[in-house]
């Protein structure tokens, strides 16, 4: 393990940084509020020699996926960011990157989606692309951005996986703190992560490759199918891969699919991810009757590892800045509920639609929930409104 | 022009098929060292049936509205590799170019990218069965602007591709067309020998979308051509030139091989040859 220093950095420039030590050869920028501040500084190190990439900056966020989709489709390591409405632009592209078996790694910078147009975080534009055969990380701090944009490359470059990658993070509550940050050293993250060399997927005079083909009922199916399994199997590699890192980094968040906190003999577990983990800490220092389990893999979904996790609590609380519209409850709920349906003793389960809009979610707030869920019955689900 | 295809035989267009046409002929010029950019339509679905392809050269299709911005990525990756040597086209038809891809190429030409944009413009969404986009010519029954006792087809001009290429300030923009093989040629090879982007607007007339005869598509495009409905002409660095002289044939003759403006009556075949020739004029009356 090598030590580095530890420095105060923004969220968005420790997440630039982290990009740099991965040496993309391809960066695609259009800018989008909360990320911008992320492409300006890759912008700037750029410019200043610190990474030799070509950098586009384009002329909508669909171009800038569909150019990176062509660079990974070439053969070279590549990068973007988005956020909100870039990604809800770049819906269909998503689509065709996991398809053709793309290992992008793409920053996305959570923030609400229109209407009403509003910048502020939550998770409702990520959530609402889970379908699109992306792996999902959510970050709850800097420094995981920066490990976790790290271990991005190293899971999507995987041969076992060869799938994109969003590494998540909460909208000005990350890019916009600062924060201590350690940046690891460039020979670490190296021998880390080695160059790129694309042995699937190359676009050569030499070695003609037909990519993107069209498909009959039948080989597509075949296709979807070999996609959906080798996205349920990369939860090993995603394991694998946090393991490798925190061995060589110093830095681990629980498991790598999920990220316990004063789990152990507690009867009520919150659930959440990304930033809002932060406030459930603090409540759970708080008070002694409940704990935290945090999901970091949304895709996959950790269905294994949220029952282990879940085994001997009886109420279970999910905290979540999204709503799976239609169905009166979070995305998160609804998974969560699903993967514990089976389980021999029933527990109770609750929703709680919170910080939607950047809407505030305080210590205060979760210790209150934990106090509610006391008299609440399972399978209700509330919205925190103040 | 070289012998070999670099598409096979075997693929899947429609008899008489113009972008299939434009296709052979551009990849003569082109040769090997070169990279294809498809955007979604007839030419990618006809040729690459998984796990078949009719490609002898790399060749990638994302979507529909992509194939630019896809090329400069590739562009982009390929000068990283390197490779500053291989050309890179990003290619695709009416539809996937002048409407839906509007913008991705648009982009493309602003940012500069050294990459060759063509399109086969058969004048209309055929690949999901003709209806009009803007490259539609004016009057033009589509499935989407039939002819009928209140609409005499399409009601809009044909948009101008190539001023609008030329209006990004690329160093060559050019139209083409499959009856004119020796002037296709030379102009993709020209382009090649540019560094920076490039334009080719190349006519395509598809026997199924325009109801002719599939052994006349040559004749219709050289009929095409004569009769000024397309100009063949390049712009170099801002400096118009028209590359063949037509001979002036009455649009009537081109008109008459295909149903799509058989609800014409003469008197709007009149007006439509009035219009033809005006705007000729209007574009290429001071060029010799």
């Amino acid at each position: 393990m090598i030590k580095t220093k530890m420095q105060i950095l923004e969220g968005s420039r420790a997440a630039a940084e982290a990009v740099v030590l991965c040496r993309p050869a391809l960066t695609v920028a259009y800018p989008i509020t909360p990320q911008t501040h992320i492409v300006e500084d890759l912008a700037k190190f750029i410019a200043d020699g610190k990474l030799k990439a070509e950098h586009m900056e384009v002329e909508s966020e669909f171009s800038a996926i569909s150019a990176v989709v062509g660079g990974s489709a070439t053969g070279v390591r590549t990068f973007t960011a988005t956020s909100s409405q870039g990604l809800a632009l770049m819906h269909e592209v998503l689509f065709a990157a996991s398809g053709m078996r793309l290992p992008i790694v793409m920053q996305v910078v959570n923030r609400a989606l229109s209407a009403p147009i509003n910048i502020w975080n939550d998770w409702q534009d990520s959530i609402s692309a889970r379908d699109s055969g992306w792996l999902q990380l959510y970050c709850e701090t800097a420094q995981e951005v920066v490990d976790t944009t790290i271990q991005a490359y190293k899971i999507a470059e995987d041969k076992g996986v060869l799938l994109p990658v969003m590494v998540c993070m909460d909208g000005f509550f990350i890019t916009h703190t600062l924060e201590p940050v350690e940046i690891p050293k460039q020979s670490t993250v190296d021998k880390f992560l080695p160059s790129y060399k694309s042995t699937h997927a190359y676009l050569d005079p030499e070695k003609p490759m037909t990519q993107g083909p069209f498909a009959f009922p039948k080989p597509y199916m075949e296709l979807r199918k070999q996609l959906s399994d080798a996205i349920d199997d990369s939860d090993k590699i995603v394991k694998k891969v946090h393991d490798r890192f925190a061995k060589s980094f110093g830095h681990s968040y629980g498991n790598g699919l999920v990220d316990e906190y004063k789990n152990k003999g507690k009867k009520t577990a919150i659930i959440t991810m990304g930033t809002l983990a932060g406030t459930v800490r603090e409540a759970v220092d708080a008070r002694d009757d409940i704990s935290l389990v945090r999901i970091r893999s949304f895709r996959p979904f950790p269905k294994k590892d949220l029952k282990k996790a879940l085994e001997k609590v009886d109420t279970v609380i999910i905290l979540e800045k999204n709503i799976a519209l239609g169905t009166g409850a979070g995305a998160l709920y609804d998974e969560v509920r699903s993967t514990l349906y089976d389980e021999k003793t029933k527990k109770k389960i609750l929703g709680v639609v919170c910080g939607i809009g950047g809407s505030e979610v305080t210590v205060d707030d979760v210790k209150n929930i934990a106090e509610i869920s006391k008299k609440k019955k399972d399978g209700e689900v509330w919205w925190l409104m103040k | 022009m070289k012998k070999d295809d670099l598409i096979a035989p075997g693929h899947r267009t429609c008899a008489g098929c113009g972008p299939a046409i434009a296709t052979r002929m551009m990849l003569r010029a082109t040769g090997p060292n070169v990279v294809l950019c498809q955007s979604t339509g007839c030419m990618e679905v006809t040729t690459t049936q998984y796990p078949t392809t009719s490609w002898k050269v790399p060749w990638i299709h994302v979507l529909f509205e992509n194939a630019c911005s896809v090329a400069a990525g590739v562009r982009e990756a390929l000068n990283h590799q390197g490779k500053e040597d291989v050309k890179v086209i990003a290619f695709g038809g009416d539809g996937g170019m002048a409407d839906i891809g509007f913008r991705a190429m648009s982009g493309l030409f602003e940012r500069g990218h050294d990459v060759l944009v063509v399109i086969y413009d058969n004048e209309a969404y055929m690949n999901t069965g003709i209806q009009r986009s803007a490259s539609t010519p004016w009057h033009a029954a589509t499935t989407t602007t039939p002819a009928g006792r209140l609409s005499k087809g399409k009601e809009q001009w044909k948009k101008d591709m190539v001023a609008i290429a030329v209006a990004h300030h690329v160093p060559y923009a050019a139209t083409a067309s499959i009856a004119f093989p020796f002037d296709l040629e030379k102009k993709i090879k020209k382009a090649l020998e540019i560094k920076g982007p490039k334009f080719l607007h190349i006519h395509t007339p598809c026997p199924v979308g325009w109801y002719y005869a599939s052994e006349k598509t040559v004749e219709v495009a050289k009929l095409a051509v004569d009769s000024k409905m397309w100009a063949l002409y390049e712009v170099e660095n801002g400096v118009k030139k028209l590359t063949y002289k037509p001979k002036g044939t009455p649009v009537s003759d081109y008109m008459k091989l295909q149903k799509r403006f058989r609800h014409l009556s003469e008197d709007d075949i009149k007006e439509y040859q009035k219009r033809v020739d005006e705007n000729f004029d209007k574009k290429f009356g001071e060029i010799k």
